[in-house]
């Protein structure tokens, strides 16, 4: 798993309060891990400070999967 | 010698409108805690007591009520809570505002009627009906502290109907200011800069909102949760006793600001050539 995977998916288990292995690629973070709307929201800031990096609006809509989450960051590093 | 009595030593406040632990609530919240005050949290929604009830409970409030200022049973509610808990009341923090987010985008213009006198209600007369609930609490006197932003003064990109609903806050303040200070309760509004939190992840281009403040503004950055929560445990406790009425900018001196700081051109080109491509 590559770094930002591993950031991501503790990210992810910690804002949620998920178990880990729930916390898949393709794992939907509305469908399959319980967030809600401000969760959402949550995360995208939560990622923008962990990776030091901006999400647009228009990208941050598009983030549906953990998978979704690692790639607009590893492109956008 | 004997440690001073800490600033809000037994003083008891109310605070509405704590989302998380990014809310500018929640910095004035830990303001007033550290300083000793006591303090009750309302939510509105299952979602936020999620994230309210901890936060209160980190600083041992034992009132976490619901509240929805579109119904006037539910704030007579956390008032007689408050009432029969309390037995009275010495402050109020107001963080309240709501629109619907495709209006926070585009042009002020294509503001719908529905949303106009929602965004008006929960964002502007809430802090009047909440007043009106506080102020026979508030028995040797009080603070009430609302939030606003520069929007209101002067235009800001896809603000819209909120910078509308904030100019009528501000007024609200003055004329609440003037009805209650008789009483001895003073009625004031921090202005905060721009700050990231779940409420402005609603705005259209925040982003460059907060950007364009880091460029500009006299300090050169942004202002903080921590440093809101400072000028709120001012206006909250004793030290501004002799001040009503205000609207206090806490933006790093950006309102101050009329054109574009010289030295930060470059970077503020490179701003601008960011939001043309997005326009393209």
């Amino acid at each position: 798993m590559s770094d930002v995977a591993e950031r991501v998916k503790s990210i992810v288990v910690e804002h949620l309060g998920v178990d880990a292995d729930k916390v898949t690629d393709n794992a939907s973070f509305i469908d399959d891990l319980g967030a809600d709307s401000l969760d959402t929201v949550e995360l995208v800031m939560a990622f923008e400070e962990e990776f030091g990096c901006e999400i647009p609006d228009d990208a941050a809509e598009k983030i549906a999967t953990v998978k979704d989450a690692i790639d607009f960051i590893e492109a956008n590093q | 010698m004997s440690q001073p009595k800490p600033l809000m030593a037994g003083k008891k406040g109310i605070i509405l409108g704590v989302a998380n632990d990014k809310s500018i609530a929640w910095g004035i919240a830990k303001a007033a805690s550290d300083a000793g005050a006591e303090l009750a949290f309302t939510y509105q929604g299952e979602a936020l007591e999620r994230r309210v009830r901890p936060l209160a409970e980190s600083v041992g409030s034992k009132f976490v009520l619901p509240c929805d200022v579109t119904d006037e049973a539910s704030m007579d509610s956390v008032f007689e809570t408050l009432n029969g808990a309390w037995g009275s009341l010495d402050f109020m923090v107001h963080a309240i505002a709501f629109s619907d987010k495709d209006e926070l985008k585009g042009q002020y213009l294509q503001t719908t009627r529905s949303n106009f006198l929602r965004t008006m209600d929960i964002s502007c007369y809430s802090l009047t009906a909440l007043a009106q609930r506080a102020a026979p609490l508030m028995k040797d006197g009080g603070s009430i502290i609302t939030l606003t932003y520069y929007g209101a003064e002067r235009v800001m990109p896809h603000y819209n109907v909120m910078g509308v609903a904030k100019a009528a806050l501000e007024a609200s303040v003055r004329y609440l200011a003037a009805d209650m200070g008789p009483s001895g309760i003073r009625v004031n509004a921090i202005s905060a800069g721009p700050i990231k939190t779940l409420a402005a992840s609603g705005i259209g281009d925040f982003r460059y909102i907060l950007k364009w403040n880091e460029l500009n503004s006299p300090l050169r950055r942004n202002v903080t949760i921590d440093e809101v929560g400072g000028a709120g445990l001012y206006f909250l406790s004793d030290l501004s006793s002799g001040v009503t009425g205000e609207v206090h900018h806490v933006d790093s001196g950006y309102h101050t600001v009329g054109m574009v700081a010289v030295d930060q051109a470059d970077a503020v080109s490179e701003l601008l050539t960011g939001l043309t491509k997005k326009g393209e």
